[in-house]
């Protein structure tokens, strides 16, 4: 087993300065044009880092520094310091209830925390509302898939272009207006719709598509706003096999294009074969972060996961409160998810346990 | 307002006459007869309905025969016995007298429609008891077949001697009785909030049955008060389990949508309340028991006996609830399924019997609470649809789908809406309530008791 | 046949009144809440009332002209939409519709109050106040005229053509509003409003223009309902009427341009049809007079449109046009 730097070498000097400099070497840029897929710009960048907990990345679009949000007593998210590498995958990984789509919400403005900044770009997130995040250029998906079930495919899309004209009350009652630049957003539309093999079913309503086909609209309405982060919260649950493949080449496009992706996975060899980078929270806290290959190794990882008794930095108080959040969270998966009544109690997902 | 008559109607006509399913040309006639003086569609009946009602109050009206009635009593003195009544015409020719009875009712017939003055003998009533700002003598309209109520608005010292702060103190017993009232029947309203995500707009009739339903069994029954009530609350959970059984039940399992069961709830709210106008009327009636009870000094405030019996039958049916809620295994599993129904489904709560039994125990009580509101403002055939309103701002205030929200709200609101009559005119008092509500929901939307994440 | 003609006459008449436009332009105010943008707005009586005594009261108690009395009931619907909006808006939808009931009643319970009573003529109301309008008739108000069969006053069918020019501008606003992105972001919010967040859009902003936009087109329908009569009175205004016009919406079709205008000319119509119905069996004998009575039958329309809202949006939430397909997918 490979030595575990996030526990011995903790002290370590930091590699940054060196890193930064590779990268600046490397960036999409000054790159040179030949493919050694920019892909490995990312994780090339990411390669000398030590596997630790807040380690600072050599360009970081996403900085979360001390952020907390406890729900009536129970701390459901508690990051000191993380970075998000800028045009990189990074898998979010962790046991049901870890705290990972409440970070989501929080970093998209959709929860306000108790504490804590988060900054975008330099540009701090902390006040703004969810539909000013998304302006900025970080948009996200939802672990229960928001197909607008009554607008057409082509309507879905149509929605994520930013700056429309006609979106404006008065200027909606004056078509000519707003005609040119609807015209110009379906083309774009019709577009993305091809590369994700849905422009046959541009006049459908979303909501008769399958739950891929829904997955795969919803992300690509994210990115007719042109986004810089995308933010995706299990992009693969509920997919069939088929699909999968086609979701994750689309994920890897997204990188291809410099965007910077986030995502939340279970399937570990999903998060394997795409992310530069993995961060791995447990009750609420970033326990380990590393290349992919390091956090099978990390052995808190591996008792978050088994929730085994270890000299682990919990509590016990903290161990009792993961294994009761757990619990809950497999109980309620295993209920499938929330019955159509009861669709606007999904927001309470990650808290109320 | 005059021309509208001839404009409204006809097209009923026209269609059953197309389809010919009206026979005679003498129901044409009538029918025609008919649509000049029924004006407006709907909302003109319904507000002289509701003016006809505001006017009822004091007395209930035989109706047979014009004639003027009143009673006259003080919450103090209870009612006044043997004070001659003396009515006049407008022009001033003696009409009849009369002496008000046990109860302190008076009737005096009257000739025909027109403008009577009724007079009353300040003499003849009792100490501490005088004649309030309208005087002895008062001018009446009696409209047809119509025995015209008189409010002469004695005074007894209650309301206006002894300051400020003695009045403050009455209002804040009433506004508790009254808050308390309010929570017993809004305590079934957060419960099925919380377990079934309805926002049930027909409760509202829930307490109206209840309180209909006791007034029949004790009024035409003959059945004392307590019995009646019993029974009544009996009738109140079969209709709420009905109301579950027949409707939510089968529209959840149809994967009707929230919204779409809000305006189904609408729609049952109204059904239940034009049907409830049609089999008990307009009219507000009393019940047969504790009306005349005189109110007893309790030095910084006064009360009858029928209050306190109130406050005190509140209070133990709120503490039983509470009781059951953190004791009883049901009462565990209500609050389970309340606080996330699919983890309390799949630790192996039957979630439809908890929710059968919310509805059941949301019946009785709100059946209970409409029985106590009749006592205290008689029964009437939109009484539960006018608490509605203060039971949601209570259950709003306390968080919706709490239970315990819902009592402390609800007693809030209660006094509040009582208290505010120290400042605004009591007719008003209820939009004071509403200001209330908005005011909650723009600093606490959550309520007091709510959690953040719930409101979404 | 010639009285069938004149009933067929007199039922059109009605069709076309001053109610008719009534209650097409709450409904069309509702449809774009609840239709369009999935609002609850259960007191959009309270609009109506504050576009009637809008005008009433500029007119009778402040004596302003007539159309400064437009333009006060438009204010003040704006700005009860923007009261109660603001704290709602942000919050689940139930909210909403709880504030907006609790609002319509306790207006009407304020407007009706003795305290009242200097401003809004308390539950007497105002009247006189619409002779400016009526006397823009091009024609003579008070002369009578013979339109297939049926006699209308000038005044009458002034207000009728108004109305319905009301309507008709009304419902094109809504066609164009909601062929253009800004009708598409409404719809969207009604299917989900955290996506519609996620995409950029200021969800609470479009919720509170469609608020105030249903509430205007609302406080319309109550200035026609008071020109019409000729006054202001605040028991006229009774919430029942919000249902009634809830009803009428899902009859013609929620979320169709024209679904609230026609659903309340059918509405008008099956209420009438029952009413005359049920009075001439009760005067036949068929219904003995022991089971309902004439009198009872006012509240029986009562009964059977909240009858007729619950099954419809059990049964053919879609109202009676619409295609099943497209509710099928309601995921609210």
């Amino acid at each position: 087993m490979p030595a575990d730097p996030s526990a011995h070498g903790a002290h370590a000097a930091r590699p940054e300065e060196l890193s930064t400099a590779q990268v600046a070497a490397a960036l999409p840029g000054t790159a040179p044009t030949g493919r050694p897929a920019p892909q490995r710009l990312a994780q090339a960048a990411l390669k000398d880092l030590p596997w630790e907990v807040g380690v600072a990345k050599p360009d970081p679009a996403i900085v979360v520094d001390g952020v907390t949000r406890v729900f009536g007593g129970l701390t459901a998210v508690s990051v000191d310091h993380l970075e998000i590498q800028r045009g990189g995958i990074t898998g979010l990984i962790g046991p049901n209830g870890a705290g990972k789509t409440t970070l989501f919400n929080l970093m998209t403005g959709f929860d306000q925390p108790n504490t804590g900044t988060w900054s975008f770009d330099g540009k701090d997130l902390g006040k703004l509302a969810p539909h000013q995040v998304a302006r900025l250029g970080v948009v996200r998906t939802f672990q229960l898939t928001k197909a607008l079930s009554r607008l057409t495919v082509l309507q879905n899309m149509l929605l994520g272009a930013q700056g429309q004209r006609g979106e404006s009350f008065l200027r909606a009652l004056v078509p000519g207006g707003w005609r040119a630049q609807e015209k110009e957003n379906t083309e774009k539309a019709m577009d993305l719709l091809r590369r994700f093999k849905l422009d046959a079913k541009k006049d459908d309503f979303a909501g008769i598509l399958s739950g891929g086909q829904r997955k795969l609209l919803e992300m690509a309405r994210a990115l007719m706003s042109d986004p810089k982060v995308v933010m995706l919260d299990e992009p693969m649950a509920g997919v069939n096999p088929a699909l999968t493949q086609s979701l994750l080449g689309h994920v890897k496009d997204l990188r291809e294009e410099g965007m910077t992706v986030i995502f939340v996975e279970h399937d570990m060899d999903v998060v394997r074969d795409i992310s530069d980078w993995v961060v791995v929270m447990a009750a609420g806290k970033v326990i380990a972060e590393g290349p992919p290959e390091s956090v099978s190794q990390n052995q808190a990882v591996v008792d978050a996961y088994l929730g085994a008794h270890h000299d682990a930095p919990l509590t016990v108080e903290e161990e009792d409160q993961v294994l009761a959040e757990v619990e809950a969270e497999i109980a309620r998966e295993e209920q499938g998810p929330p019955r159509v009544p009861h669709a606007n109690r999904s927001d309470e997902k990650d808290g109320l346990v | 307002m005059t021309h509208a008559p001839q404009r409204a109607r006809g097209h009923g006509e026209g269609s059953t006459a197309g389809r010919g399913q009206v026979g005679t040309s003498t129901a044409r006639r009538r029918s025609r007869w008919l649509r000049s003086r029924r004006p407006l569609v709907l909302t003109l009946l319904l507000a002289a309905f509701t003016m006809a009602l505001a006017m009822l109050m004091p007395g209930i009206a035989s109706a047979a025969n014009e004639a003027v009635t009143g009673t006259l009593q003080t919450s103090r003195s209870g009612p006044i016995a043997g004070v001659p009544v003396t009515v006049e015409t407008a022009a001033g020719d003696p009409v009849d007298t009369a002496e008000t009875d046990e109860n302190g009712r008076f009737a005096v017939p009257v000739p025909g429609p027109g403008e009577y003055e009724v007079t009353i003998d300040p003499e003849a009533l009792p100490d501490g008891v005088e004649l309030g700002d309208r005087g002895e003598s008062l001018t009446v309209t009696v409209g047809p077949n119509r025995a015209q109520p008189v409010l002469f608005g004695l005074a007894d010292g209650t309301s206006n001697a002894g300051g400020g702060s003695v009045e403050a103190v009455q209002l804040l017993v009433d506004g508790i009785r009254f808050g308390l009232l309010i929570a017993v029947c809004a305590v079934g309203l957060s419960l099925i909030y919380g377990t079934t995500g309805l926002t049930n707009f027909a409760h509202g009739e829930l307490v109206t049955i209840g309180a209909v339903v006791a007034w029949y069994v004790n009024v035409q029954g003959g059945i004392p008060l307590i019995p009646a009530t019993i029974i009544a609350m009996i009738v109140g959970a079969a209709v709420g389990a009905l109301n579950e059984l027949a409707i939510w039940r089968p529209l959840r399992r149809r994967g009707t949508g929230l919204v779409a069961a809000l305006v189904v709830s609408i729609g049952l709210s109204m059904l239940l309340r034009y049907l409830v106008q049609i089999v008990y009327g307009g009219f507000s009636s009393p019940y047969a028991d504790y009306q005349t009870q005189r109110t007893v000094d309790y030095g910084v405030f006064t009360m009858t006996n029928r209050s306190l019996a109130s406050i005190v039958i509140s209070v133990v049916v709120l503490v039983l609830v509470a009781l059951m809620l953190q004791r009883t295994t049901i009462g565990k599993a209500m609050r389970a399924v309340a606080d996330n129904r699919d983890l309390a489904a799949s630790s192996g709560i039957d979630v439809n019997r908890v929710i059968l039994v919310v509805w059941m125990m949301g019946g009785a009580l709100a059946t209970l609470g409409g029985v106590l509101l009749g006592l205290s403002d008689q029964v009437q055939w939109d009484m539960g649809f006018r608490l509605l309103l203060l039971m949601f701002a209570g259950v709003t205030l306390g968080g919706l789908g709490t239970a315990y929200g819902a009592l402390v709200g609800s007693l809030i609101v209660g006094v509040f809406v009582q208290m505010s009559t120290l400042v605004i005119p009591s007719d008003v008092k209820y939009v004071g309530g509403l200001l209330l509500l908005i005011v909650i929901l723009v600093l606490r939307p959550q309520g007091i008791l709510g959690s953040r994440a719930r409101i979404g | 046949m010639s009285e069938l003609l004149d009933a067929f006459a007199i039922a059109g008449k009605a069709f076309f009144g001053f109610q008719a436009i009534f209650f097409a332009l709450l409904a069309i105010g509702i449809n774009v809440h609840f239709g369009y943008t999935g609002l609850l707005n259960f007191g959009q009586i309270a609009f109506a009332m504050l576009g009637g005594f809008g005008i009433a009261i500029s007119v009778s108690m402040w004596g302003l002209p007539f159309w400064v009395g437009v333009i006060v009931g438009v204010a003040a619907a704006v700005v009860l939409a923007l009261l109660l909006g603001l704290p709602t808006l942000r919050l689940r939808a139930d909210y909403l519709s709880i504030v907006t009931i609790a609002a319509a009643e306790g207006l009407r319970l304020l407007f009706r109050s003795v305290s009242a009573t200097p401003v809004t003529g308390g539950t007497r109301g105002l009247s006189a106040f619409n002779a400016d309008f009526i006397n823009l008739a091009p024609w003579d108000p008070a002369g009578r005229h013979q339109i297939l069969g049926t006699s209308w006053s000038g005044g009458e069918l002034w207000v009728a053509l108004i109305g319905w020019l009301l309507v008709t501008v009304f419902s094109l606003l809504v066609w164009q509003l909601m062929r253009s992105p800004w009708g598409r972001v409404v719809k969207a919010i009604r299917e989900d409003e955290d996506a519609v967040r996620a995409l950029g859009k200021n969800v609470y902003a479009y919720k509170m223009q469609a608020l105030v936009l249903g509430g205007v087109i609302g406080a319309f329908g109550g200035m026609v309902y008071a020109v019409a009569t000729g006054s202001a009175i605040p028991d006229q205004y009774q919430n029942a009427n919000t249902f009634l016009a809830y009803a009428a919406l899902i009859l013609g079709g929620a979320a169709r341009v024209l679904g609230p205008v026609i659903g309340s000319m059918l509405l008008l119509f099956i209420l009438q049809f029952a009413d005359t119905g049920l009075r001439a069996l009760i005067d036949n004998g068929v219904i003995p007079e022991a089971l309902l009575s004439s009198t009872d039958v006012a509240q029986i329309r009562f009964v059977l449109v909240g009858l007729g809202l619950m099954l419809l949006l059990v049964f053919r939430p879609q109202g009676i046009f619409g295609d099943r397909r497209e509710v099928m997918l309601d995921a609210r």
